[in-house]
């Protein structure tokens, strides 16, 4: 009862913050950026068997103007650092940033003066997918764990 | 230790022909013979002055029995601790491979703490002035007449050189 049986068939009501939610979230297009070997898995979990595809995200966009999501796939050395803050700060809003692997996480095994523990000290993190390096199947959780945030976002906050 | 003989080496490294070959080369170049002779895993290695590095260097590479051409690695190792009296504190390590007699030889240079400088052979081989760049950065050895000396791998504002024992492992800034 109500409003919908009013309206012609073809056409439902949503608001505005559910359509945008759901727009981003099935447009998070990735920046392409491997910084390590975390790289190889990341370009797996794009490829035919997980199919980043389905999600809308196979575009990997070479400029950060064009990119929503960092995945910081790799270990961050000191030297590195301000250049992916640099990246981060040119990506238009909204973006979401994903840890990639222990080193991007917390900086793993590489527990040393060249490499900073955690890109979290870098630029801020949504999803960490902590592993040596995660299979494809992990970071697609991950993905799909940002893919939730993103949905239950609010328009006003971010 | 001017007077060292060739040791026994593996027939792998071309025998005591190449080595004698070598001492000869030096001799020729820089009026006496390599310091010290030893042999690594079947490759010869030679020590030499710092300031006569880079004649032996050139007669290494010029005489036509070696041929040594290419200059595969010059890397450098920090002794703190394990040298009697610690001096010299650095060695200074030159790989050098010969393509027409597919040989290789190691020439070590000594390098004190206090003045660690050894002359660039960078007018020998192009390929000394990244290596030599990178040994800089990280190991804080200076190379007389290379033509741009900075740090190759860390941030330019970077203090202190890491590969020197003494750096603390998680850098100086860390708890």
């Amino acid at each position: 009862m109500g409003l919908e049986e009013r309206i012609p068939p073809g056409i439902f009501l949503t608001t505005v913050e559910r359509i945008v939610n759901w727009a981003r979230e099935y447009s998070t297009w990735p920046l392409s950026m491997g910084l390590a070997c975390c790289a190889i898995e990341m370009m797996a979990t794009a490829a035919a068997r997980t199919d980043l595809s389905r999600f809308g995200m196979e575009v990997f966009r070479p400029s950060p103007r064009q990119a929503d999501l960092m995945i910081v796939a790799g270990r961050v050395s000191v030297k590195m650092a301000p250049v992916i803050r640099h990246l981060y700060d040119q990506m238009p809003e909204p973006k979401w940033v994903i840890a990639m692997g222990a080193c991007a996480s917390s900086g793993g095994v590489f527990d040393n003066y060249a490499i900073v523990q955690g890109v979290d000290h870098v630029v801020p993190v949504d999803v960490y997918v902590p592993a040596c390096p995660p299979r494809p199947e992990m970071l697609m959780h991950g993905i799909l764990q940002l893919h939730e945030q993103i949905r239950q976002s609010r328009l006003v906050q971010r | 230790m001017s007077e060292a003989t060739p040791p026994e080496v593996t027939p792998r490294s071309g025998g005591t022909t190449l080595v004698r070959a070598a001492v000869a080369a030096i001799e020729a170049a820089t009026g006496r013979g390599p310091l010290e002779i030893s042999d690594f895993r079947g490759t010869p290695c030679l020590r030499v002055d710092a300031h006569s590095v880079v004649a032996a260097c050139q007669s290494l590479r010029d005489a036509s029995a070696l041929d040594f051409a290419l200059l595969v690695d010059l890397t450098a190792v920090d002794w703190s601790g394990c040298r009697p009296g610690c001096e010299p504190r650095f060695d200074v390590i030159y790989q050098l491979m010969s393509l027409t007699r597919n040989e290789r030889l190691f020439l070590a240079v000594g390098v004190p703490s206090d003045d660690p400088t050894v002359p660039s052979v960078i007018g020998l081989w192009h390929a000394a002035g990244f290596l030599e760049r990178e040994v800089f950065d990280l190991m804080g050895i200076r190379f007389d007449g290379h033509p741009d000396l900075r740090r190759l791998v860390l941030p330019e504002d970077w203090q202190g050189h890491p590969l020197r024992k003494e750096y603390p492992l998680r850098g100086d800034d860390r708890p």
